[in-house]
């Protein structure tokens, strides 16, 4: 069973759904670059043998009962992670995008910084990280959409590699987005006055299994996403309003 | 017109019966039965009474009754949708984090027998 280890205890989380082509080298090459560094892999209802793989890698397992979605996924790392009183919690996609080896400098990053989240980012100092053209277009309109709302550039804001400190995990163990989370999560955060940073990563094409995008999904993606980054916003300035008055600026963090 | 009005009273009944049998089966909570059942009878009233059709269309102000009694069947069912948009949406809610308290549970009791067994 993982326990915290350490003032800066830090565990990798990993959310997979049927990934036993790829689950077992993410995990390795986890354990490779952090080797004393926990690996939780939450299986969101698979029907292959990724439990299998990932426990036979050396990771330990939270298995859903039944299938969640990405954000109920991930939440039930945080939930977790916050119970058992981690410091600091690094995602990692399970089917094998992201370079582990970048998984050291993003947690350098996070303590550094002090900031509550640090991204894995495609697109600061762009590496030659292939995306496709459909999500490259949905990046660049979620760019601008949320570069007012967010009050600075964020470069990739669907990246699913992502750092954060206990503060953020308090925030997102109680509340967060269960479906396409990324996006939505980045408004929860701002409108709680919380700071984020990129840190440039490099992204491989996935090695295994097949990606669930269709142009019918990506049309259905953006219009949930928009809805709910919209809904978040509303949702908060409502609260501070009432918070603060009409003419009052917010002092700290919101609820 | 009068066909319309045979056609809804039709329905209304045997939505009524739909929903009584279901309730009596427990498919369905009564709870959740009683939307349906207000809709069915206040369907069944209007489609039955000309002069309360009648009211209804000078209260919304159109002229022609089967019109409004379309109209109000539409509302009335909409509402109802919503309504349980509503209910399966909280339901949603409270099963991810059920899920997720389960799958929370379940690792500490493997953890608790593993501890026992080393």
């Amino acid at each position: 069973m993982i326990r915290p280890q350490g003032a800066n205890s830090l565990l990798i989380l990993v959310p997979a759904l049927n990934e036993e082509g790829a689950i077992g080298q993410v995990v390795r090459s986890i354990k490779h670059s952090m080797p004393d560094t926990p690996v939780l892999v939450v299986d969101d209802g698979s029907v292959d043998s990724t439990v299998y793989q990932a426990r036979a890698a050396g990771a330990e397992v939270l298995q859903l009962p039944h299938h969640l979605g990405l954000g109920g996924c991930v939440q039930a790392g945080y939930k977790l992670a916050f119970e058992l009183g981690f410091e600091y919690v690094i995602r990692i996609d399970g089917d094998g995008q992201h370079d582990a080896r970048d998984i050291p400098r993003l947690f350098e990053r996070l303590l550094a910084s002090g900031c509550e989240m640090v991204i894995g980012s495609r697109f600061v100092n762009y590496n030659g990280s292939e995306t496709s053209v459909l999500r490259s277009l949905g990046i660049r309109f979620f760019r601008l959409v949320l570069r007012p709302i967010l009050g600075k550039e964020v470069h990739d804001p669907t990246s699913g590699f992502v750092g954060v400190n206990r503060k953020a995990l308090g925030v997102f163990s109680r509340s967060f987005p269960l479906e396409y989370p990324e996006i939505e999560a980045l408004v929860v955060l701002q409108r709680r006055r919380f700071r984020f940073e990129e840190i440039p990563c490099k992204m491989w094409p996935r090695k295994t299994g097949r990606s669930s995008i269709t142009p019918l999904k990506s049309i259905y993606y953006i219009t949930h996403v928009l809805l709910g980054v919209f809904v978040n916003v509303l949702k908060y300035e409502r609260r501070l309003h009432r918070q603060h008055g009409p003419a009052g600026a917010p002092s700290g963090p919101g609820d | 017109m009068q066909h319309l009005l045979n056609i809804t009273a039709a329905t209304s009944v045997l939505l009524l019966i739909l929903v009584l049998v279901s309730v009596r089966r427990a498919h369905i909570r009564v709870e959740y039965s009683v939307s349906w059942l207000v809709a069915a009878v206040a369907l069944l009233a209007l489609s039955r009474s000309s002069s309360l059709l009648r009211a209804a269309a000078r209260l919304v102000g159109i002229s022609s009754a089967p019109l409004v009694l379309l109209l109000i069947a539409a509302a009335v069912f909409l509402l109802i949708f919503f309504r349980f948009s509503v209910i399966v949406s909280h339901l949603r809610e409270d099963n991810i984090a059920l899920a997720q308290r389960v799958a929370i549970l379940e690792y500490h009791i493997q953890g608790l027998r593993e501890h026992a067994n080393s």
